[in-house]
């Protein structure tokens, strides 16, 4: 025998699976709420979405090579892109774009790099740096483009109330006839409504969940329970006092299908078992309800997933998976 | 159909050699067998250099209970008893023997007559077990586990049910099919002793849905034993291991270790090891040869042989078209839990199932990344574990929280490290933290 063999320890296959099969997995799965962004903020949302997208991908280049200085560069593997891309769905579009490129920094730099990169940040870096615009930008952030002008609007764009804020204002005065000012449920669902770029069609966004869950990319667990949950809680809350919003048009407004679907499920700050998942979205369903109730701010969605990001080591450390042999006597 | 209730990945099927009848493969010329080819003692050399030997012949006596004879498969001279690398990687003792004819034993009934159990009326359970014992069987799947021993349960413990894990769960392996469609009424006879020596009266055989044909015949043979019932499950690795099996079949789940399948009552045997109880009991004949899957992408032709014991992997891989220029690893046994082998000299025992020859593109792991904590590991991990943590640990040596988090029960079925997106290698990880942490059970237990 004159050639070598390769000894190495079994398993000798693999499924073929890989980050980036996962991470441009997620990509295909945000174009259809992408496209409507496009469709419905026209050049602006086109203009943020590319600044935001290419300055996350500059900034990981950039820390990797000069600062970290690592030979293998880490832009290819689609986890900045993503970022890029979610950290623009959750800008209005006429957002200044110098604002767009000081928060992909602290996305990149501040969120993701000084942890350790790729696996070891602990909050989900484009929803803290959408946390940090919005209390540095509070009116920047908070003006959104009303949707459906023409294309080539940008920064002297209409805006106008979100149905969030319409909610908040209703409850806030107990006056239940705000509430009919509301855009229909159909509009809410396709997304001819204001509010952030990537947020506004629920119907988009649910299309990308169905072909994520599809490649087993993520499991139901995450955008189940918490969809369920602010479901079943604003439910209860307007049966008892109609003032509050229905069900229906709180889980289709705001961020909520966004971050249960695309936010939230994201890997590395989420928990690892299904239990602690269930737990994890649970969580982020009924803080978003008390802030989105209760709260300054007429969204709480990304502040709920960050306080539940913030959770996940400890759900981790909780939560087991159920061992096998322990539940014996268990018969089928 | 019915299946394993925690974790379970699906690689592809690749049972190239599925179709392809077992042959019967040429005599080698210098036959070598290892001493430790079994769990337990290794065995004893009865014979010194220069013996003159006949196949079926004991060349080497058990080394304690939990340990097996070994028999020459050929006929010959004792040229040496020295070491050889096995499918360990380690040089272990083995005899050499020097192949000249074929004279066999005569005590060994060579007609293809099937002996039924109604045939042998006088056959006691003590016998079954002492024929079997001293035939040199072992679990034939591969852990090589000596089955007097698994016959002979703890005192205590209540046995209700013989497994037989037809499953081959393994990707490529065909030997297990190829040896019920051709062996069916013998393997029928096998199971039925198995269940008389331990003194039960239902037997499971259970085989994977990839393999239809094999359920119809088995399932069909099998009318005329009412106490064996065919199980088809459905198609998930690793529900060959023994406590996916028995959860699979009669929904028990094994506790951690030390608990044995004995304790809730079921005893699992692999189908070639019924297929050599057979033999062994009604044939006088000794485990001196067995199915090997010749198999790979890149082999000209991947096949079954009957194959005698010692033959080195060579001889086989060279009757399939001998070894491709691009290989890369040569596997022993099936790819998810084989060990690759330092060179195809090595040769076969009776644990060897399958011999996989990959090409050097298949070979190559892929380069790891960092964990991307997806819990994909945790999801598949059949023993309810989390493959993540117990690596972490492990390079951390965080060895009280390894243990906390039950690394003992690994099973090593390498569902994690197949399924990480990020080709982490987890398993080796987990191997060091589990043989560290054992050691540490073992020390403590010890200094008590």
């Amino acid at each position: 025998m004159t050639n070598k063999l390769i000894v190495s320890l079994s398993p000798h296959i693999h499924s073929g699976d890989s980050i980036q099969r996962n991470m441009y997995g997620v990509c295909i799965a945000l174009l259809p709420a992408l496209l409507c962004s496009f469709y419905f903020f026209g050049l602006g949302a086109v203009v943020v979405t590319l600044t935001s997208v290419l300055s996350c991908l500059f900034f990981e280049w950039f820390i990797n090579r000069f600062l970290l200085r690592k030979q293998e560069l880490t832009i290819s593997d689609g986890s900045a892109l993503i970022t890029g891309l979610l950290l623009a769905f959750n800008l209005p579009s006429n957002i200044p774009l110098w604002m767009v490129v000081t928060g992909a920094l602290f996305a990149i730099g501040v969120v993701k790099m000084t942890f350790g990169g790729l696996g070891c940040n602990l909050f989900n870096p484009a929803l803290a740096a959408r946390a940090f615009m919005l209390i540095s930008f509070p009116v920047e952030m908070t003006t959104w483009p009303v949707a459906g002008q023409s294309w080539a609007t940008y920064t002297d764009a209409q805006t106008g109330a979100t149905p969030l804020s319409l909610i908040k204002e209703a409850a806030k005065s107990g006056d239940a006839s705000l509430l009919d000012q509301l855009p229909s449920a159909i509009d809410m669902l396709v997304g001819q409504t204001g509010g952030c770029m990537g947020e506004v069609s629920a119907l988009a966004i649910l299309i990308g969940l169905i072909y994520m869950l599809s490649r087993g990319i993520i499991t139901w667990h995450i955008p189940l329970s918490i969809i369920v949950t602010v479901f079943a809680a604003t439910g209860i809350m307007h049966i008892a006092n109609p003032a509050f919003a229905s069900p229906v048009v709180e889980i289709l407004s705001g961020g909520l299908m966004l971050g249960a679907v695309f936010m939230a499920t994201d890997y590395v700050t989420s928990p690892m078992t299904h239990k602690g998942q269930l737990i994890y979205g649970v969580a982020i369903g009924l803080l978003t309800v008390v802030i989105r109730t209760f709260g300054a701010y007429p969204e709480g969605m990304s502040f709920a997933i960050l306080i539940a990001n913030a959770f996940t080591p400890l759900i981790n450390n909780y939560c087991k998976p159920k061992r096998f042999g322990a539940a014996e006597g268990s018969k089928k | 159909m019915k299946t394993f209730r925690i974790g379970g990945v699906h690689p592809e099927g690749n049972k190239l050699s599925a179709a392809r009848p077992i042959t019967i493969a040429p005599l080698p010329q210098v036959a070598v067998f290892p001493l430790g080819q079994h769990i337990g003692a290794p065995a004893k050399p009865i014979v010194n250099k220069g013996d003159k030997v006949i196949v079926g012949q004991m060349i080497a006596e058990a080394g304690g209970f939990v340990s097996a004879p070994i028999h020459s498969s050929v006929s010959g001279t004792v040229l040496k008893i020295d070491t050889i690398v096995d499918a360990s990687g380690y040089a272990k003792p083995a005899i050499y023997i020097q192949v000249e004819d074929d004279v066999w034993d005569e005590s060994i009934d060579r007609s293809a007559d099937l002996v039924k159990i109604e045939d042998r009326p006088e056959l006691t359970d003590k016998e079954i077990v002492a024929k079997i014992q001293n035939a040199g069987i072992v679990g034939m799947g591969g852990a090589c586990f000596p089955t007097h021993v698994k016959l002979s349960p703890p005192p205590g413990s209540k046995i209700e049910w013989v497994i037989i894990n037809a499953v081959e769960c393994e990707p490529y392996l065909t030997a297990d099919h190829r040896l019920m469609l051709e062996h069916a009424d013998e393997i029928l006879v096998g199971v039925a002793l198995l269940m008389k020596a331990v003194g039960v009266h239902k037997g499971y055989i259970a085989i994977e849905g990839n393999k239809p044909d094999a359920i119809d015949l088995m399932t069909e043979k099998a009318q005329a034993y009412p106490d064996i019932e065919i199980v088809p499950l459905k198609i998930k690795y690793p529900q060959g291991g023994e406590k996916q099996l028995i959860d699979a079949v009669v929904g028990r789940q094994v506790p951690a270790p030390p608990a044995l399948p004995a304790n809730v009552g079921a005893i699992i045997q692999n189908v070639g090891t019924a297929f050599a109880v057979y033999q062994a009991v009604m044939k006088n004949k000794p485990l001196f040869e067995r199915v090997v899957t010749v198999t790979g992408k890149s082999l000209a032709q991947p096949s079954n042989f009957m194959v005698r014991m010692g033959t080195p992997m060579q001889q086989l891989i060279d009757l399939c078209g001998g070894l491709p220029e691009d290989t890369g690893k040569v596997v022993g046994g099936g790819p998810m839990m084989g060990k690759a082998l330092i060179n195809t000299d090595v040769p076969i025992c009776k644990g060897s199932s399958g011999v996989l020859v990959m090409n050097d593109k298949e070979a190559r792991r892929g380069q790891a990344g960092p964990c991307i904590r997806c819990g994909k590991c945790v999801t598949v991990c059949p023993m309810g574990l989390e493959p993540y943590l117990l690596a972490n640990g492990t390079v951390n040596e965080m060895w009280d929280l390894l243990e906390a988090n039950q690394i003992t029960s690994c099973i090593e079925c390498g569902s994690c490290q197949f399924t990480c997106p990020s080709h982490r290698p987890l398993l080796d990880f987990v191997r060091i933290g589990k043989s560290t942490v054992t050691g540490i059970i073992k020390s403590r237990v010890q200094s008590k």
